[in-house]
């Protein structure tokens, strides 16, 4: 029941972003306000190696997985 | 996982944020179907390349990765489990449009964790992972395919990843789909006839979107699909056995042949009033085996000089899997069945530390800049369903087995 609710919320956020692509909208942070998100302590991945290692650790510790980042493939896990 | 890089950041300045003449004047809302038409090519596109899809990029777009390389060492001691390796990230620029990267990744694992002193033999193991990938950037759509192959003596897996990423709204969003094949090969280092595969799917679905000029966020849905051999070979659960000197006995282990599992993760950073940065992230996770999980966390990031310092706190609660038993009532008791601890109802709670350095600020021969990064992860899981029977107490009044572990990472990275 739960994945189903989960399906239509993927989808329905797919539509929007889908049809919210048909419209120019102004952007309301302006390209010179932007510094901050430039500076490289803003960037959501800083490491890419460290983070895909860090994700594959708690992949093999726990049950979840995805949503977060990437991981590598393989198990490695007892 | 590709990230916009500080040359890229400085470039960005005047050509990523500087909007074309034609949207500086539009007004918020153009007509609906001059829209509708403008954007139909783009979407047909966008579909088709939804039905193929992976590797969730959290960046903006609309331009290339860094060319940048890693040299890490990873090592992992706890449980009775220690894995080290290296790890090697080599990425370049070829044109304007085109970035190649190659990941070179070792796990040594020497392991004699609860579950193997209790039910088997200490073992060493070595897996060894390759990465290669590309990512072309035409206009504001960034385009990533990748090959994945990893080898250890008893299970090869081989992952095909493709993802497209379009940039809107002035660059404001980037939404990415992505989509991965994956074909694993399990095999029993016991049985040389023994083979099991495994096809394995993942869809997922990214936004990234500039909140405010202090803050940024990633929206990400991730579906994966199994179906295939997907429990441990060598694994066994325990069963109630009357004859059993110590009350039970082992029995292999036998999971669902398919399970699919479901998360969505919400990540964000704010930069504060002085040069800092904090980060919220929350993922909410529900699989077909009945785990449903809640993982959050936050962090602060805080330069000084030319350090960076950071500190996590992250923690994670599960349900157990529906076939999971630490004892099982007597032999083949249910149709599935399974006692990997990771499948356990659980709670897990980490606590890590970073410093980064960065030396060559001025550059050296083609080398633009350079990194050394050291981080420690404290990691502590709580089984609440899975009893440490390597005690030796009493059968029933065995303690929950708590797992201990630290996670180590030094790493140097130059840019050029």
């Amino acid at each position: 029941m739960k994945t189903q609710q989960i399906s239509r919320i993927l989808l329905t956020l797919f539509a929007l972003a889908a049809l919210s692509g048909c419209g120019s909208i102004e952007p309301w942070v302006k390209p010179y306000e932007r510094d901050r998100l430039a500076d490289p302590i803003m960037f959501l991945d800083m490491d890419p190696v460290s983070s895909a290692y860090i994700y594959h650790v708690y992949e093999a510790r726990e049950g979840a997985r995805g949503g977060e980042g990437t991981a590598g493939g393989g198990c490695g896990c007892n | 996982m590709e990230e916009k890089g500080l040359p890229a950041a400085a470039a960005a300045a005047t050509d990523m944020f500087r909007l074309p003449e034609k949207q500086q004047t539009q007004s918020l809302f153009p007509p609906l179907m001059a829209g509708f038409r403008r954007c139909m090519g783009g979407i047909r596109a966008l579909t088709l390349v939804t039905l193929l899809l992976v590797s969730v990029q959290t960046a903006i777009a609309s331009v290339l990765p860094e060319d940048r390389t890693d040299f890490l060492y990873h090592r992992y001691e706890g449980g009775g489990v220690t894995i080290d390796g290296p790890s090697v990230l080599v990425r370049k620029s070829v044109g304007k449009s085109l970035s190649l990267s190659a990941n070179y990744y070792v796990d040594m694992i020497s392991s004699a964790s609860i579950d193997v002193i209790t039910t088997a033999s200490p073992y060493t193991e070595e897996r060894t992972q390759y990465n290669l990938s590309g990512v072309y950037l035409r206009g504001n759509t960034t385009v990533s395919a990748g090959v994945t192959d990893s080898t250890e003596s008893d299970f090869d897996a081989r992952t095909y990843n493709l993802s497209v990423s379009q940039d809107m709204f002035g660059q404001l969003t980037t939404l990415t789909l992505s989509y991965a094949f994956g074909d694993d090969t399990v095999r029993r280092s016991d049985d040389p006839g023994f083979f099991r595969d495994n096809i394995r799917q993942q869809y997922g679905v990214g936004v990234t979107q500039i909140l405010t000029r202090n803050m940024i966020a990633a929206l990400n849905v991730e579906v994966i699909t199994d179906e295939g051999f997907l429990n441990n070979p060598y694994r066994s659960v325990r069963f109630l056995d009357p004859n059993s000197p110590v009350g039970y006995s082992f029995e292999p282990e036998l999971y669902p042949r398919t399970r699919t599992t479901n998360a969505v993760g919400l990540r964000t950073k704010y930069y504060l009033p002085y040069r800092a940065v904090l980060e919220g992230q929350y993922r909410y996770f529900i699989d077909t085996w009945d785990i449903e999980s809640h993982t959050a966390s936050i962090a602060y990031l805080h330069p000084w000089k030319d350090f960076v310092f950071s500190a996590k706190y992250r923690y994670h609660t599960q349900t157990g899997a529906h076939f999971f038993r630490d004892v099982f009532s007597r032999s083949e008791a249910t149709n599935f069945r399974g006692r990997d601890k990771e499948l356990s109802a659980l709670s897990s709670q980490t606590l890590k530390f970073t410093a980064a350095y960065e030396f060559l600020p001025d550059g050296w021969g083609f080398i633009d800049k350079g990194t050394v990064n050291f981080s420690m992860d404290h990691l502590i899981v709580d089984y609440e369903d899975f009893r440490d029977i390597s005690t030796g107490a009493a059968f029933g009044s065995e303690p929950f087995y708590q797992l201990k572990a630290n996670i180590y990472q030094l790493f140097f990275s130059f840019w050029y």
